[in-house]
C-alpha cells in the first residue's frame, strides 16, 4: 500500500496510506491532548471542549454541522482519552472534499455562551449516566489510585463540581494552548488521492496557528502494591482491578506486552479464563496491555459475586505470581501469537481500523508501520522476550482495586466511593 | 455494484449463503441455528444460554480444553450468543482458516459432549449474568421493556430465570439440545475471500447426513402489552418505551425504517436535535425500528436525570407524534445519504455481510441484492412515509421506566 507524508508550514502533520480496492475513505483529526494535560482546575475540559467542537463555527451553527455530516451520509464522531482527542469521518470517496471541509472548519469552534451552557447539561448527564454504571466508576477510580498523582490518572470526564464550574473561557484558553498546528495529526486511509487531499488541508489549515506545545511527566509510573476497598452498598456485582506498570509506546518490548496479556487474560482459552471463568468462579476475567505515552500499564478485570471476590483475587494473584516465576509456555505463546496475527489482519482490512493503526503508530512513534511489519513484529516475540519483559516490568507487583457492596475484603475496610 | 452471494439449500434443509470478497484477507463465519430463547418451554427459561456456554465444552474427538485450543489456533474471535429466535455461532479469521474453523463448528453443532460436570460451573455463570443486569440500568430496561411489550413467547430474552436456571439438569439442558440443533432451519453464511466451490464441496460432506426433523414454529401468543416502573436509587430514570409498526415482511417496511430514521439516524435526526441539542435533557437519545417475521415495533430510548426526566419524556412523545405533521425533503435527502452510505461501507465488513445475508434469508427466504435494497432507498419519499405514519401512529404505548419515581404518558 502506498505511503505518504507531509508537513504544513505551520507544523500540521499530514499522513496517508491508500488503498484502491476500499470502498470507502477514512479521515482523522488526531490532537495530542487528553485529561492527562489538564490542570486541576480545568478537569473534564478536553472532554467537554470535544463536544463543543460539534457546536459550531463562525460559518456554521451546531445544527448545520449535524445537517452537513449527514447530507453525505457521513460516519462521523469523536473521542477523548487521557492523552488523544481524535475527530474522524468514513466517507464514500466522492465525499471526502465536503467532509474534510466539516472537520477542518469545526476544529476551529466558536464556542458560544449560549451553546456552552446548553452543552454543559449534556456533559453533566454523562457523567450521571457512567455514575450508574459500576464498571465505568471501577475503572475511573482505580486509575486515580494506581496513578496517585501522575496525570494519567486524570478523569476524562471530570466531575460534577469541576465542569459545574468550568468557565468558557478557560476552555478557550486551554484550546489556544493545546489545538495549536504543530500538536495535530491528520491521518487518512482507504481510497483516496493523496495531491488533491494535501490542497484540501493545506487551503483549509495554513491559518491555524503554531504554538510551543509539550506534555509534562511523560516518565514512566509504576503504582504502589496494594490492596483497596471502594464499598458502594447498592451495587450488585463486585468489580476488581489489577493494574501494574508495562512498556511504554516507543518500547520494542510493547509486543511481547501484548502476547502475554492475551496468554494472560484474552477472552478465550487464557490462564485467567480457566483459574476463573470456566470453573464458573467470576463471569468475567480479562488482561490488556496500554500503551501510553511515556510509560504503559497492564490491567486486568475481574467481575463476579461479592461473596467469591476473596478468593478470586487470591486465585488471579497466583495466576500472576505464577506467569511472573515461570513465563509462559511455548504452546500458549503460539496460541497468542495465532490470534495477534488475525487481529492485526482483520483490524486493519476496513479504511476505518487502517487510518486509526497508522495514526496510532505515527503519534506514539513517529513511524509508518505497514501490516505486514506489524504482523512480523509479533510474529518475532520469542519466550526469551516474554522473561525480559516480565523481569523489567513484573506482573505480580499490582495496585489491587475492589469496588462493590463489600464493606471489607481481606481484612481491609472499605471506603465510600 | 455490489457483491455476488451464493446459495444452497442441502437435501437436509440447511441453508448455505456465501459472499465473496476478494479485497480482504479474512473470513467471517455465521450460523443461525433455531435454538434461541423463545423456545424455552415455561420452567426452562434460560436453558438456551446455559446450552450456548456448555457447548463448546468438548465436542466430537476434542474435550473442552483441547477445542478450546483448537478454536485459538486458528486465530478465531468467536461469540456463541442467544437472540429470541436463534440461537448464533459467529467466528472470524483469516480466509484461509475457514476450513478447520468449519469442521470444528461442525463437531460442536452436531457432536457437543455437553457435559455434566460442567453444569454448576456454566449454571453459575448465566446467574452472574442476570445479575449483573442490575448494574446495567441502561441494558435492564430495554430488556424490561421487551419483557413487557411482545407477546410470548417472543417475550423471552437469554437472561432467563434465576429459580430456572438453578433447577436444571444435564438431561434437560441435553434434551433441549435434541429438540432445537436439525439442519431444516438452520442458516450458514460465510463472507470474504473464500471460493465457493470447495466451500460447498466441505459444508456437504460436514452437514449433508445431519439428520431433519419436526420442527415446532413460533406463535405469538394474545397478548396485552404491559407498562412498568422499576424503582431504584440511581443518579438517571431510564425510559423506554415501545408502539406498534409493521414487520420486514410488509409492503410499509422501509417507510418504517424511514421514519426511524428521520426520527433518530444521524446527529441532525429530530430526537437528537430537539431533546440533547435544543434542550440538553440527556446524553443518549434514540428510537429504533425491530422486527420479528410477524410484528414488528418501534422502540425508544431516553435517559436523564430523575427532576428532567417526566420532560425528557414529554418532549420525546411530542416529537414522536409530530412527525406525522410533514416531512422536510432535506430529512428525507440525509435519510438516503445515510442509508446509502451504511449501504456500501458495510461491504468492507466480512463480518456485516455474513450477518446481514444470514438474516435476510432468515426473514425473507432469499437475500436482497444490492440494487434492490438501493432502489428501495431511491423511492423513499415523505407522503409514503406519511401514509404509513397515519397507518402506525403512535398510539397503545407501552412505557417501561427505571429510577427513583415513577412518569406519566401525556394524552396526546
Amino acid at each position: 500500500m502506498p505511503f505518504y507524508s507531509y508537513q504544513l508550514p505551520n507544523g500540521l502533520q499530514l499522513i496517508g496510506e491508500s488503498s484502491p480496492a476500499a470502498r470507502s475513505v477514512a479521515v482523522g483529526f488526531f490532537v495530542r491532548t487528553g485529561s492527562r494535560d489538564e490542570q486541576p482546575q480545568e478537569s473534564g475540559v478536553s472532554h467537554f471542549l470535544e463536544h463543543m467542537v460539534f457546536k459550531g463555527t463562525e460559518k456554521r451553527t451546531a445544527w448545520d454541522v449535524n445537517r452537513d455530516f449527514d447530507r453525505i451520509g457521513a460516519n462521523y464522531n469523536a473521542y477523548t482519552s487521557e492523552e488523544n482527542t481524535v475527530y474522524y469521518a468514513n466517507v464514500l470517496p466522492e465525499y471526502l472534499p465536503p467532509a474534510v471541509d466539516i472537520l477542518t472548519d469545526i476544529l476551529r469552534p466558536s464556542l458560544r455562551p449560549e451553546d456552552f451552557d446548553m452543552e454543559k447539561k449534556v456533559i453533566l448527564e454523562e457523567i450521571e449516566m457512567y455514575e450508574d454504571q459500576p464498571g465505568s466508576v471501577a475503572w475511573d477510580r482505580s486509575r486515580r489510585l494506581y496513578y496517585g498523582s501522575h496525570p494519567l490518572g486524570n478523569s476524562v470526564l471530570g466531575t460534577l463540581e469541576s465542569i459545574t464550574a468550568l468557565t468558557r473561557e478557560q476552555m478557550q484558553a486551554y484550546f489556544q494552548r493545546r489545538y495549536a498546528a504543530n500538536n495535530i495529526l491528520v491521518a487518512i486511509a482507504g481510497r483516496f488521492e493523496w495531491e488533491p487531499f494535501v490542497e484540501l488541508i493545506a487551503s483549509a489549515c495554513s491559518g491555524w496557528n503554531r504554538d510551543t506545545v509539550g506534555r509534562d511527566h511523560r516518565t514512566e509510573w509504576r503504582g504502589q502494591p496494594g490492596l483497596h476497598v471502594l464499598t458502594r452498598p447498592k451495587v450488585q456485582q463486585e468489580y476488581v482491578m489489577f493494574m501494574c506498570g508495562g512498556p511504554p509506546s516507543t518500547s520494542r518490548m510493547r509486543y511481547a506486552a501484548d502476547v502475554t496479556a492475551i496468554a494472560l487474560g484474552d477472552y478465550s482459552g487464557s490462564r485467567l479464563y480457566w483459574a476463573l471463568v470456566d470453573p464458573g468462579y467470576a463471569d468475567s476475567a480479562d488482561c490488556t496491555y496500554v500503551e501510553n505515552d511515556g510509560t504503559g500499564t497492564v490491567y486486568v478485570s475481574i467481575s463476579c459475586e461479592p461473596e467469591d471476590t476473596a478468593a478470586n483475587v487470591e486465585r488471579t494473584l497466583e495466576v500472576l505470581r505464577d506467569v511472573q516465576k515461570n513465563a509462559i509456555t511455548p504452546a500458549e505463546l503460539q496460541q497468542a501469537k495465532n490470534k495477534c496475527l488475525s487481529r492485526v489482519v482483520r483490524g486493519n482490512e476496513r479504511p476505518i481500523g487502517r487510518m486509526q493503526a497508522i495514526a496510532a503508530a505515527w503519534t506514539y512513534t513517529g513511524e509508518y508501520r505497514d501490516v505486514d511489519t506489524e504482523l512480523a513484529h509479533f510474529d518475532a516475540v520469542t519466550l526469551g522476550d516474554v522473561r525480559e519483559y516480565l523481569d523489567a516490568y513484573p506482573i505480580d507487583q499490582d495496585t489491587v482495586v475492589v469496588f462493590g457492596p463489600l464493606p471489607e475484603v481481606r481484612g481491609v475496610s472499605g471506603q465510600p466511593a | 455494484m455490489g457483491q455476488h452471494v451464493y446459495q444452497h439449500t442441502l437435501p437436509n434443509g440447511l441453508v448455505l449463503l456465501a459472499e465473496r470478497m476478494e479485497h480482504v484477507r479474512s473470513a467471517a463465519i455465521n450460523f443461525l441455528v433455531p435454538a434461541g430463547a423463545a423456545y424455552e418451554s415455561p420452567g426452562q427459561f434460560g436453558i438456551a444460554s446455559v446450552l450456548a456456554e456448555l457447548i463448546t465444552r468438548g465436542a466430537g474427538a476434542r474435550d473442552s480444553r483441547e477445542l478450546t485450543l483448537a478454536l485459538d489456533n486458528l486465530g478465531l474471535d468467536r461469540d456463541e450468543s442467544v437472540g429470541t429466535v436463534n440461537m448464533r455461532f459467529w467466528g472470524s479469521t483469516l480466509a484461509r482458516n475457514v476450513p478447520a474453523a468449519l469442521e470444528l463448528y461442525a463437531d460442536i453443532l452436531r457432536r457437543p459432549h455437553l457435559p455434566g460436570e460442567e453444569l454448576e460451573a456454566v449454571q453459575s455463570l448465566v446467574l452472574q449474568e442476570l445479575h449483573a443486569l442490575e448494574d446495567s440500568p441502561q441494558k435492564k430496561v430495554m430488556v424490561e421493556l421487551r419483557r413487557g411489550y411482545y407477546p410470548p413467547p417472543l417475550n423471552q430474552d437469554r437472561y432467563g430465570k434465576a429459580v430456572d436456571i438453578a433447577a436444571f439438569t444435564i438431561e434437560t439442558v441435553q434434551m433441549f439440545y435434541r429438540q432445537q440443533f436439525r439442519p431444516n432451519g438452520t442458516i450458514l453464511s460465510v463472507a470474504g475471500n473464500v471460493e465457493w466451490e470447495p466451500l460447498l464441496a466441505q459444508v456437504e460432506q460436514l452437514f449433508g447426513s445431519w439428520e431433519p426433523q419436526g420442527n415446532g414454529d413460533i406463535v405469538p401468543q394474545p397478548h396485552t402489552p404491559r407498562s412498568n416502573h422499576i424503582p431504584k436509587e440511581t443518579q438517571q430514570t431510564q425510559i423506554a418505551l415501545a408502539f406498534p409498526s409493521v414487520p420486514v415482511t410488509d409492503a410499509d417496511y422501509y417507510n418504517a425504517r424511514a421514519a426511524a430514521s428521520i426520527l433518530s439516524g444521524g446527529m441532525s435526526s429530530r430526537l437528537f436535535t430537539e431533546v440533547r441539542e435544543k434542550r440538553g435533557l440527556c446524553y443518549s437519545v434514540y428510537a429504533i425500528h425491530e422486527t420479528f417475521k410477524t410484528i414488528g415495533a418501534m422502540l425508544v430510548y431516553a435517559g436523564t436525570r430523575a427532576e428532567r426526566a417526566q420532560e425528557t419524556l414529554d418532549v420525546t412523545l411530542h416529537e414522536l407524534r409530530r412527525l406525522r405533521e410533514g416531512i422536510e425533503d432535506d430529512e428525507i435527502d440525509r435519510v438516503k445519504a445515510g442509508l446509502k452510505s451504511a449501504l456500501i461501507l458495510q461491504e468492507e465488513s466480512t463480518s456485516a455481510r455474513a450477518g446481514a445475508i444470514a438474516t435476510d434469508w432468515y426473514y425473507l427466504g432469499r437475500v436482497r441484492s444490492f440494487d434492490e435494497l438501493q432502489t428501495h432507498i431511491d423511492g423513499l419519499n415523505a407522503s409514503a412515509i406519511l401514509r404509513y405514519l397515519d397507518r402506525c401512529p403512535v398510539r397503545d404505548v407501552t412505557l417501561v421506566t427505571l429510577g427513583p419515581a415513577p412518569l406519566t404518558l401525556s394524552p396526546s
